[in-house]
């Protein structure tokens, strides 16, 4: 992304800081745009940053320093209310002394609007979320998930351009969260809006989003698609915070372009994909996703790279079987091979021969 | 009822002094304020039953006393006075107490321990010396023996009731609300009156309830502060024990009692007919 298109997009944010004690910054230079329709997600362990970025967007917080635009516009010294930013709270924040109906037209009544737009509004966006029945309850009266879809239509119902979402499905149970994701960006794209979600939870973060922000420590890990995310980490904490992860140890003996010979601290000698490692003799954590591992020999690929490896544990999980072994000293390294009648079901105890392509093992940093 | 088969004897003892015990504590509070009320009806002039009316032969009986206050300008001047007074200093207790506890209950405030202890003071230290401060003080900016002067004074006696209870009620508070509102535009006015004030509502209403009634049966800082004008109920059964004894003041203390009753029910209902409308009690 160059220094021009950088502050096109639709919310950028432009060297943005945050300190709330004046010493310690929350959030250290933050870089980021958003382009106009897009669903992007900022993922992250807790304290990483992450609900701060979206709370100074939403303007419940300032920024330190930097500058946070909206449509090209500057927000900073623009308070909460005059922002038009749609927002779904973690708790929901419905309004318990009002109606289903009442929470709705809130932010219409706030705006002017007349009785009669309101309700036609109201109804279009409670039909949206399938709510329609709902409009003369109380909060009170609903379920969880019924006041999360009351959240959404309340954040979409004024019709604004960019919607904020803060870990919305955190407190719903997993199958009715699945729906949710579902039905979260479905609407999203259908209406066009511009998203950004927050959320800790990295399977919400995939498949919800065109872009995902990973954030560590106040800054911006990788921001790349999901596929990209997940196939090429570009560090340690992104391979390890991003679906599951096989980690060795080592040393690296030599770089040739985008190929490398790391030395496992076993002692093997295994090759692998340089990522951000830069020099010989240099300390990497190699990093291989537990699907990208083979066992059977008639399944390997050409120029797979072969170790050997100790079975301590096979779990059948039903649609795949999760074996641990010990690979060249790690006890946690797991293969995820799919249920295949042709797949071998091993036991502990069982020394194999486990392979995998030098493309999918990525020497990352060290920390 | 019948007691739990495994009760042993000290059990079923101790079952039966505990009603009688809770009997007795009912009793002790409240046989002071009943038994004013058969004897306001006394004919004679005495505070104490008469043959006639233990016999419970009519004409022991009758309503002289109330005819008596009711006939009497300066108790109607009084009842006029303490409404007033009352009434007014809720209005500014109540006022000022919501706004001190809201701003206490933000997270910026700086030194809230110590605003609070000075906002809770006339609470706690005695009424004599609060009365006889106010007098001083009073007195030298010109406002002492005027409704204001009485005003204020009540309405300093009242806040605490309401910064507590208010205070109280916003623990419970879900700040989140309020972002929510500012979110969907509702500017720092709207906000307040729309989405805070309904919520905390109940705790005003019980803290300006409190307010009220401190106000209503005051009489020390009266006694000091108020002049002839100003005299409050209180004030005119005071000088009504010292000067005449007469059963007036148990027919006017009869009438506050279901005043005070009537108040106290119409004020819960609202109350709780409020809470449930809010969603914040089951239903």
């Amino acid at each position: 992304m160059s220094a021009s298109d950088k502050r096109d997009g639709f919310v950028v944010f432009d060297k943005v800081q945050k300190s709330y004690d004046g010493e310690t910054l929350v959030v250290k230079d933050l870089n980021l745009s958003v382009a106009k329709g897009e669903f992007l997600t900022m993922l992250g362990p807790s304290g990483s940053g992450k609900t701060t970025c979206l709370m100074m967007l939403a303007g419940f917080e300032t920024a330190t320093n930097g500058e946070i635009l909206l449509d090209g516009k500057p927000i900073n010294s623009v308070p909460p209310h005059k922002r038009g930013i749609g927002m779904v709270f973690q708790n929901y924040a419905l309004f318990p002394h009002m109606s289903v109906g009442e929470n709705l037209s809130f932010p219409l009544e706030v705006r002017g609007m007349a009785k009669s737009d309101r309700e036609v509004k109201i109804k279009r966006a409670l039909d949206m979320v399938q709510m329609g029945n709902f409009i003369n309850r109380r909060p009170a009266q609903l379920s969880g998930g019924q006041q999360q879809r009351i959240a959404l239509a309340r954040a979409l119902v004024f019709e604004p351009e960019l919607v904020l979402m803060d870990e919305p499905l955190g407190a719903l149970d997993k199958q009715l969260r699945e729906h949710m994701q579902f039905e979260i960006t479905r609407l999203a794209h259908e209406l066009g809006i511009t998203t950004v979600y927050v959320t800790h939870d990295q399977t919400e973060a995939l498949t919800m989003s065109d872009n995902v922000a990973v954030f560590d420590d106040g800054r911006i890990q990788q921001l790349d698609p999901p596929d990209k995310l997940y196939e090429e980490p570009r560090n340690s904490f992104v391979a390890q915070f991003i679906g599951e992860n096989n980690t060795l140890d080592g040393v690296v003996k030599e770089i040739t372009g985008d190929e490398c010979v790391v030395q496992l601290d076993s002692g093997d000698l295994i090759d692998a994909q340089p990522v951000n490692v830069s020099k010989v003799g240099e300390r990497t954590r190699v990093s291989i996703r537990p699907e990208r591992v083979e066992a059977n020999k008639e399944r390997l690929k050409e120029g797979a790279h072969t170790i050997k490896a100790q079975v301590l544990e096979f779990i059948y999980m039903g649609d795949v079987f999760r074996t641990r072994l010990k690979v060249a000293g790690n006890e946690n390294f797991i293969m995820k091979t799919r249920n295949a009648p042709d797949q071998v079901r091993h036991k502990p105890g069982d020394m194999i021969e486990i392979g995998w392509l030098p493309k999918d093992c990525r020497a990352l940093d060290h920390d | 009822m019948s007691l739990p088969a495994y009760y042993t004897t000290k059990d079923k003892v101790w079952h039966y002094a505990f009603r009688v015990i809770c009997f007795a504590i009912f009793f002790f509070l409240l046989a002071p304020i009943l038994i004013m009320i058969p004897l306001s009806f006394n004919a004679q002039p005495y505070f104490t039953f008469t043959r006639e009316m233990l016999t419970l032969n009519p004409e022991g009986y009758s309503l002289r006393w109330y005819q008596d206050f009711l006939g009497d300008d300066g108790w109607m001047r009084s009842i006029r006075n303490s409404f007033l007074i009352g009434i007014a200093a809720t209005i500014l207790s109540t006022t000022l107490g919501t706004l001190a506890a809201l701003g206490l209950s933000r997270a910026e405030m700086p030194a809230k321990g110590l605003i609070m202890g000075i906002l809770i003071s006339p609470m706690i230290v005695p009424l004599i010396i609060s009365a006889a401060g106010m007098f001083f003080f009073f007195s030298q900016i010109n406002i002492a023996q005027t409704f204001l002067g009485v005003v204020i004074a009540h309405a300093a006696l009242g806040t605490p009731f309401v910064v507590i209870t208010v205070t109280a009620t916003l623990v419970g508070f879900d700040q989140s609300l309020t972002r929510a509102a500012a979110n969907l535009g509702a500017s720092p006015t709207t906000n307040f009156f729309k989405i805070t004030m309904p919520l905390i509502l109940p705790g005003v209403i019980s803290g300006a309830l409190f307010a009220f009634i401190t106000s209503f049966d005051e009489i020390v800082v009266v006694l000091f502060v108020a002049g002839v004008e100003q005299r409050t109920i209180p004030r005119e059964m005071w000088s009504g024990i010292r000067e005449d004894i007469s059963p007036t003041i148990l027919a006017v203390a009869t009438i506050l009692v279901l005043i005070s009753i009537a108040l106290l029910t119409v004020v819960e209902l609202l109350r709780r007919r409020g809470e449930r409308l809010r969603g914040l009690s089951p239903q």
